[in-house]
Parts: C-alpha cells; structure tokens; sequence
C-alpha cells in the first residue's frame, strides 16, 4: 500500500483545550510519526483562518488525509468535511480526535490529559489512513406531510404547511380536534378564552383545502424514510354517516343511555349518551356512537331509539373500520399528554374525597360551556368558601416524575384567580417554589398575590377529612411551621406525562424516547423538533410537557422544517450506512429486530437479509450484532475501529 | 512415481482426540499411508526428541500439529517442527485457537495450582507440593517442562500456514485437507480448510425473528428439530461458527458448539456471540436484562469454548508468558 499524506491540526480552541492540554507537546509528537506530513496547532481551527491553513496545506502539500483534534465531531465534523470538500478532498477523508470533551474538559490533570490527547489523536491517525471517500446521496422528496395529533401544536403545523400551499393529512385519536386546549377556559397570563382563539383555528382546519382530517384514527404502520414515507392509518367506525350528519344532536337527547355514562370531555364531570356531540364547538361537528357503551353494539339489544330521532338519516350501523394508505414526505408527530392520575399519590384523596379535584376538571367547571356552567360549585351543589391548590402532583417528585412539568405554577395560579373572580372563597397555594417565567407571567403572578390569594411555601403533604371538612396538611418551609389549613376544594395540580401509548407509536414510527419516556429530540438544545429519524418532527406535549406559547412555537417549527424538505424537493442521506455481504448472511434474521428504523427485510427468495440503505442511518446495531460479521457500516467498518483501537494503545 | 510426502503428525496440549480422528478416516488411511511417509507420529510410534532435531530443515513436507501450547515443551516442539516443515498446519480447535485448554486463560496458573494441588476434596497435599522445574533425583537432577502462565495457540507462537478446524476434524474435512496437499491444488496461506460461511447459512431448521426469552440447556428440553435452536433457548454457536462439519450436533438435534471456530468475516468468535445472543434477549430495561442474563449458565465458557486464547479482549487484557 502506498504511503498516505496526512496531515493532523491540533485546535487550542482558546483555552478550552490549551488550557488542560498541551497542545504543542501533542503536535511535536504527533509529527514524528510515519505518513504524517504535517503537523500544526491552531488558536481556533474551526475559524476561517485556520479552515484555509487546513485547505492550502491540501492543496500545497498534498494531503490525501486529515486529522482534526479539536471538539466533538458532533459541533464541527461538518465544518471541517466543508473546508476538505473545498480543497478538493472528499470530506470522508477526515476524522476528528474529541480532545475537548472527551479530555480537555474532563479533567484537570495537565500531564495526563496531554497523554490521553496524544493517545486519541494518534488512534485518529491510524483509523483516517483506512477511511474511503464516500459520496452523499440525495433522493427525491413527496411534497405531502402527514401529522398526527390534532391539538394545539397539531392543528398550527399542519395549517402552517397547508397554507405554504401543501397537502397535509391530519390524523386524530379522539373524535374531534382541539386536544386539551379545546377543554380549558380561560389561558394564562392574559385570561383570554381558549375556546375563542382555539376554535377559530379548528375551523380553518375543517375548511382548508389542503388539509384532509382523520379523526377517530391512528397510525397502524409507518415505511420508508425521509422524503418517502408510506403511512397505513386505521380510521375506526363512528357508525354516523359524516355527509349526511348535521350536528343537530338529536341522536344525543333520543338515546336510551342518555345521562348514564360519564363524559371524557368534561372529565367525567357530566354524563353522555352513547350517541353524542362531543361538544359544541366540535370539528368535525359530528354525532359519535360510542361503541363501548352503545347498547346495540354491546349486547346487540336496543330500541334504536337514536335512528328514530336522526332527520338526516345519518345513523349506520354497518360501517366497519376502514384503513387508509398516505405517501408523505415527513410526519410531525404532536401526539400531546396524559395527565397524571392523581389516584396514583393516595395521600390526596383522589377518587375518595368527591371534593378533591385534578386541574383539567377544574378547567371544565369554569368554563361556561362546561357541566357547571361555568360555577365552581360543590358536589352537594354549593359554592366554595376556601379552596386549596396543591402544586407538583406527580411532577418533581422521585417516585413518580423527576421533572418539572412546566405548566403548572402558572395554571394554579390561573386557578386562584378565577377562583377569586367566580366565587371570591379564599385560596391556598401549596407550592415547592414558584416558577413563572414566560412573557408576562411574573407579572400575572404578582397580580393575583394582589388579590389576596394565600401562598404557602411547602409541597402539601396529605388531604384528609375533619369534621366533614377537607384539610390540607403541608409543612410552611417559610414559616419552619406545621400547618392543616380546612379548606372545601382542592384541586390537584397533576404532572403531564408522556402518553401511556407513546411506547408503541415510538415503536411504530421508528424513534426514540428519552429517559422521562417523552419523545426524543435530536438536541436538546440546537434540534429540539428533529427526531433522530430523518424526516420525522416534533411538536407540543409529546417532546416535553410546555405551555400553549411554546407548542405553538413548535408546532410552526415543525411546519418550517417539513416545508424546508419539500421546498428542495430532495434531500441529503447520510452516506454512512450500513451494509449486507449477501455471500457471508446466513439468514439467521438476528439483525432484523435490532433495527430501530426498520431497513432490514429478509428477501424471502434469496433467505438473506436486505438493508434498505435509504433508510439506515448507520448506528451499527445490525453490525455488532451480526453473528457471521456479514454487515459492514461504512466510515465505521471493523478494520478501521480495530486500527483506531490499536492506535490509542500503541 | 513422485517422491512420498514426508508427514509429521504432532500433539501438545490435546486430548488426542485428533490423532484418534486421522485413524477414523477409516480405509482412507491406507490412502493415506500410501501418498505418505509418516516419519512422525508419538501417539502411534516411538520417537525421541533426537529424532526431531536430526531432521535436516525442510525435510519434513508436512506437519499435522494438535493441541494447544502451554508448557515449554510444548513450544519448543512447535518451533522446531516449524524450522523442519514446508508446510505447518494447525490441526483442531487446540492447534487453532486454544481450543478446550484454552479456557484456562479465565484463570492463571496460580490459581489452576491451588485447585489441582490442593483446593480438590480428594486432595491431600500436607507439604504442599507444586510442579517443579528441576529435581534432584538419586540419578542427577531431573528437569521438567515449564507450564506457562496462559495458553496460547498455535499460530501465536510459530508460523502457521493452514487451518484445519474441528474438535476433532471430521474425516472429510481431514481428507480434503490432504487431498490438497498431496495434489498441490492449496489454497491462499492462512486459509482454513473448511466452509467459508457460518454454519446457520446451510442448516435447514427454520429460521426466524428471533427472541430468546428463557436461556436453556440442552439436558432441559428435547429441542423441535424443525426449528432454529437458538429460537428455542439453546445456546448454539452455529450463526458464528464456520460451516463445514455436516451439521454433526445440529443434525443429531444438538445445538453447535462451535467446534469449527469463527467464519471467515468473524475476529472474534465469543464477542461475536455474545454480541449476538444479547441482541436477541427479549427484555425491555436492565433489570430484566440482568435477570434473564443470570439464567445464562457459563456464558464465557459457551461462547469461548474453542477460542479463548485467540480472544481480543484478552490480548489486551494480560500479557503474559
């Protein structure tokens, strides 16, 4: 093999590296060894000056490959591949040593850190003589886009795309969109009605030509990759003929279980029918037979008294689940949240105390469209005197959820304030510590403190009954004070969490979760709507739990990144993938259920594995797992690890 | 008539089981005797150690060498065989890469001492007795091999031209081997002299996705013989293990044992497995994981069972003489 011309640049970047590591001990080392042509240190590699020293070095001397000891691949990879590819060297050809993160920034041992440096660069050195250029690829793109979940952050990407003159395909679970915001009423910290600017939107969705809404739909399948996705949506029967169907709701009032089943919307507040509307502002403003509870459907006994009653004629009891088939180019996934079931933390009383409420019902008894009728009412019917707010329900909290769910400082303090504002019974907080950042929050917060609302620092510890009389007991932090505080209400405010079915559609479209079990993003910080699967977005609750602001703000963020995708018309693939040595695959099929992104298929003629290189994003699972070492990933193949390897222990 | 081939046939640290098996080439062996001169074989014939080292460089055509090498002994056979042979073969999973004896890597000598010289419950050694290099006996002082530290194969000592894998070879495999020999038709140096695939790519039981949800061994179960083993909780080394020993164990509904050591595109037999049958077990966190693993008995010695001593992990690991 003929000798290579490397050159390898050792970035200070400032003193982030320079500092702990001696970057010039490195280089003077690094520039003995064989093959190594050149050999610098540079304030800033990733500047300008130092891409160009880079790129005249390639074309002055040579240079067939390069090292770049610097930050993570994962910050400047990119660069540098750019400042090769300028200089006429496919951008393959380089490879970086981490001596940032991985050294610089781990330790303060000098000498140390200067040797575990030299060990990396000259492991890098080793490996980049093995690398191959590779080409990337691009493929052509369908210009549709396909989101799912028709909440808040749902229904603003996909109107987004839809008025970038898109088609888009809205796939809903429940039977009407709006999601959770659809049931609140009044937002913080303006106190505008989230039915007045919510269901304007809603409307747009039903209307708009371009978006073609599925409700009472999931995703059953998702193949292919970016640009070429083939979506299978299973639409479940709402036994109402949609065209014929005028909302009246007369199927509603005729239906013999009518007041007999609790209604999901008002949180179990109020009872339904089987057949009802689920609530006035409904899009689509249809009836729905629920099948669970419908007499007919149960036990196929009914005086179908709901058929009798429909003038339209709408009523089918014949219609059967019917599966669609989409071809879109990405999928925003905006799936939202559960709330915690606060029965989980018995302490409250949940489910024991008819007083003891979650926030969502609380948000239906306020709201003037809800079972009350917008009265903060009693279950014996009377009105409140004092009503207690207890903070962190399942969030914050080791046992249950560690994380902050974001929303809920600012919607108790909401609640004290239209408790103040609808019945004028004192209120207390229960709260760890307040957290109203946001525009306009802190402000709110201090306006309702105006209002007289009692703030007690101290997470409540245990909903009890005295004398016919809730109380909270909870330890005042500030007050270093144990205290019960008799109240008549109190309302739960419960964490948000990830769907309980968020597992299975990660499943099914092929992404991950983090640890908190919401979905993943590509960075926390720079990618927060990217997944790790190319093509598939993120938007609202499902990424993690945030207000209305924030989900809309994503849900218009995932509407940029799916227009972007059909505005070129084609797309970049990661060259690195990986592939199947068909005359080493035994087909023992290991490899198939290790593949996230589902690009492995056994050829059923052949009996030997097939990777779809469009879709493998290069992981490797399938290499390592490989029992007969038939898959290769390339830039990460085994002779170049093992090389790598050897270099570090040389 | 063109000049017989000079044969040597050699063991070290072996069972025998690999002469045994040159024997069970049954009426081949007369074949063979016929294409041959056998001016080396001790498990068959008596020879000295004066014998080998008359022999003039070259003028052995080709060695059959078994078993692994771990005492001194054992080594300096092995070099001075090489120094004679045109050809060096490593014959059996021993020669190849450790095989049995090298699961003695886990440990060290120490350790194996303290065991056989003492730790046994049949063992009663008052005054502490060991292995020794030199004895003065009443007629002069004896001395004995070395055992070394760690058991090595035999290409990590000597020069090794061809692999002939097994435990023991199978006649076939053995007959092809001297097939090419005697006709000349060999294949690139360094070749084994088997299949090049893994064994799964020509076994017939039905494979699919797999899962392993419960570890099994075999005295446990009585296997369905239509189907993958491994589906069915057995450890079978197949999917890593060379092809070319007719399905011996698999047929007689026996998982494999990985006699014929790593296919072609495999570094690294066990890691390999290991890699694989964790990528298989059907758990969801690390507790279950830890769980089913725990079920697992001997993981090490299953999938390293032939090819510790040519083990990744373990170069690095230690050193050693």
């Amino acid at each position: 093999m003929s000798d290579h011309k490397i050159g390898v640049y050792v970035c200070h970047c400032g003193s982030n590296i320079n500092g702990v590591v001696n970057c010039a001990k490195v280089t003077e080392e690094i520039g003995k060894l064989g093959e190594v042509v050149v050999a610098k240190d540079y304030k800033y590699m990733c500047s300008d000056p130092g891409q160009e020293m880079i790129k005249n070095d390639i074309r002055e001397k040579g240079l067939d490959r390069v090292v770049v000891a610097a930050c993570s691949p994962r910050m400047h990879e990119p660069t540098f591949r750019r400042a090769l590819e300028g200089a006429g060297l496919n951008g393959y050809l380089l490879e970086m040593a981490n001596i940032r993160e991985h050294v610089s920034w781990v330790t303060k041992d000098k000498e140390e850190a200067t040797k575990k440096a030299l060990s990396l660069v000259k492991g890098a050195v080793k490996r980049v003589k093995l690398h191959e250029p590779i080409e990337e690829r691009e493929v052509p793109v369908t210009n549709t886009t396909l989101v799912l979940g028709g909440g808040i952050s749902g229904i603003q990407a996909a109107l987004q795309v839809a008025e970038a003159g898109h088609k888009v395909y809205l796939i809903e679970q429940k039977q009407y969109i709006g999601g959770n915001m659809a049931k609140f009423d009044k937002t913080f910290p303006t106190l505008d009605c989230a039915a007045c600017i919510l269901t304007p939107k809603m409307v747009d969705v039903g209307q708009s030509p371009n978006i073609e809404l599925y409700t009472s739909s999931e995703v059953i399948k998702v193949d292919g990759y970016v640009g070429n996705f083939t979506v299978t949506v299973r639409e479940k029967p709402r036994y109402i003929n949609h065209d014929k169907c005028t909302g009246c709701g007369d199927c509603a009032s005729a239906c013999i279980m009518k007041n007999r089943i609790p209604h999901e919307f008002d949180e179990g507040l109020s009872k339904r029918s089987a057949a009802y509307i689920p609530f006035p502002q409904a899009v689509p403003l249809k009836a729905v037979i629920d099948d669970e509870n419908c007499l007919l459907l149960t036990r196929k006994k009914c005086t179908l008294a709901c058929v009798k009653a429909c003038g339209a004629k709408a009523i089918n009891f014949n219609q059967h689940e019917t599966i669609h088939e989409f071809k879109v180019g990405s999928i925003i996934l905006a799936t939202g949240f559960d709330l915690f079931d606060a029965k989980r933390s018995p302490q409250y009383g949940y489910g024991k105390y008819p007083n003891v409420i979650n926030g969502l019902q609380f948000e239906r008894m306020t709201n003037a469209s809800g079972p009350t009728s917008g009265h903060i009412t009693l279950a014996d019917g009377t009105e409140p005197k004092s009503v207690a707010v207890i903070h962190c329900v399942g969030s914050r909290d080791e046992n249950y959820n560690k994380y902050c769910s974001r929303v809920c400082c600012m919607s108790s303090v909401k609640f004290a304030h239209l408790v103040k504002d609808h019945c004028d019974a004192e209120v207390y907080e229960f709260y760890i510590d307040m957290r109203t950042f946001g525009k306009g929050y802190e402000e709110f917060y201090n306006r309702v403190q105006e209002e007289g609302v009692h703030f007690i620092r101290g997470k409540g510890a245990e909903v009890a009954q005295k004398d016919g009389r809730l109380v909270v007991k909870a330890e005042d932090t500030l007050l270093g004070q144990y205290r019960e505080i008799p109240v008549d209400m109190v309302i739960l405010n419960t964490a948000l969490e990830p769907r309980v079915d968020a597992e299975k559609v990660a499943q099914t479209l092929g992404i991950s979760r983090s640890g908190d079990g919401f979905f993943m993003e590509s960075h926390i910080k720079l990618d927060p709507v990217t997944t790790t699967t190319d093509g598939i977005y993120l938007a609202g609750c499902c990424q993690s739990p945030k207000d209305i602001p924030d989900s809309v703000a994503q849900g218009s963020a995932a509407a940029a990144q799916s227009l972007a995708i059909i505005a070129t018309g084609k797309v970049k693939i990661s060259p690195i993938s990986a592939s199947i040595d068909s005359e080493q695959c035994a087909g023992c099929q290991i490899c198939i259920g290790l593949c996230t992104y589902r690009a492995i298929k056994l050829n059923e003629e052949t009996l030997r594995a097939e990777i779809n290189e469009a879709v493998c994003k290069g992981c490797g699972t399938c290499a390592a797992g490989c029992p007969s070492g038939a898959i290769k990933v390339s830039h990460f193949n085994d002779d170049q690890l093992l090389a790598q390897i050897e270099g570090v222990l040389a | 008539m063109a000049p017989k081939l000079q044969l040597a046939i050699y063991w070290a640290a072996a069972c025998g089981g690999c002469d045994v098996a040159i024997l069970d080439t049954d009426e081949k062996i007369l074949d063979i005797a016929e294409a041959a001169d056998i001016v080396l074989w001790p498990i068959a014939m008596d020879f000295k150690y004066e014998d080998i080292y008359k022999m003039e460089p070259g003028s052995i055509d080709v060695c059959l060498f078994n078993g692994a090498i771990r005492t001194s002994e054992q080594e300096e056979i092995a070099k001075a065989l090489r120094a004679r042979s045109k050809f060096m073969i490593a014959f059996g999973a021993c020669a190849a890469w450790g095989g049995i004896p090298g699961l003695a890597n886990l440990t060290n000598r120490e350790e194996i001492f303290n065991t056989v010289y003492q730790e046994t419950a049949t063992t009663i050694n008052e005054e502490d007795i060991r292995p020794d290099t030199n004895y003065p006996g009443p007629e002069g002082e004896l001395h004995l091999p070395r055992i070394y530290d760690r058991v090595w194969s035999l290409d990590q000592v000597v020069n090794v031209d061809y692999y002939v894998p097994g435990c023991p070879p199978t006649p076939e495999t053995i007959w092809t081997a001297i097939l090419a020999i005697v006709t000349g038709n060999l294949p690139p140096k360094g070749t084994t002299i088997a299949g090049i695939k893994s064994l799964c790519d020509t076994c017939e039981r039905e494979k699919t996705e797999k899962k392993i949800t419960q570890f099994k061994r075999p005295f446990e179960i009585i296997a369905d013989p239509k189907k993958c083993l491994l589906e069915q909780g057995l450890i079978c080394c197949g999917p890593v293990t060379r092809d070319g020993c007719g399905h011996r164990c698999t047929n007689n509904n026996m998982p494999c044992r990985g006699c014929y050591g790593p296919s072609e595109k495999v570094s690294d037999q066990g890691a390999k497995l290991l890699n694989a049958i964790a990528s298989i077990m059907d758990v969801k966190d690390e507790k279950s994981a830890q769980e089913l693993a725990a079920t697992w008995e001997d993981p090490a010695g299953t999938v390293y069972r032939f090819s510790l001593a040519k083990s990744l992990i373990y170069d690095y690991k230690k050193g050693g003489e």
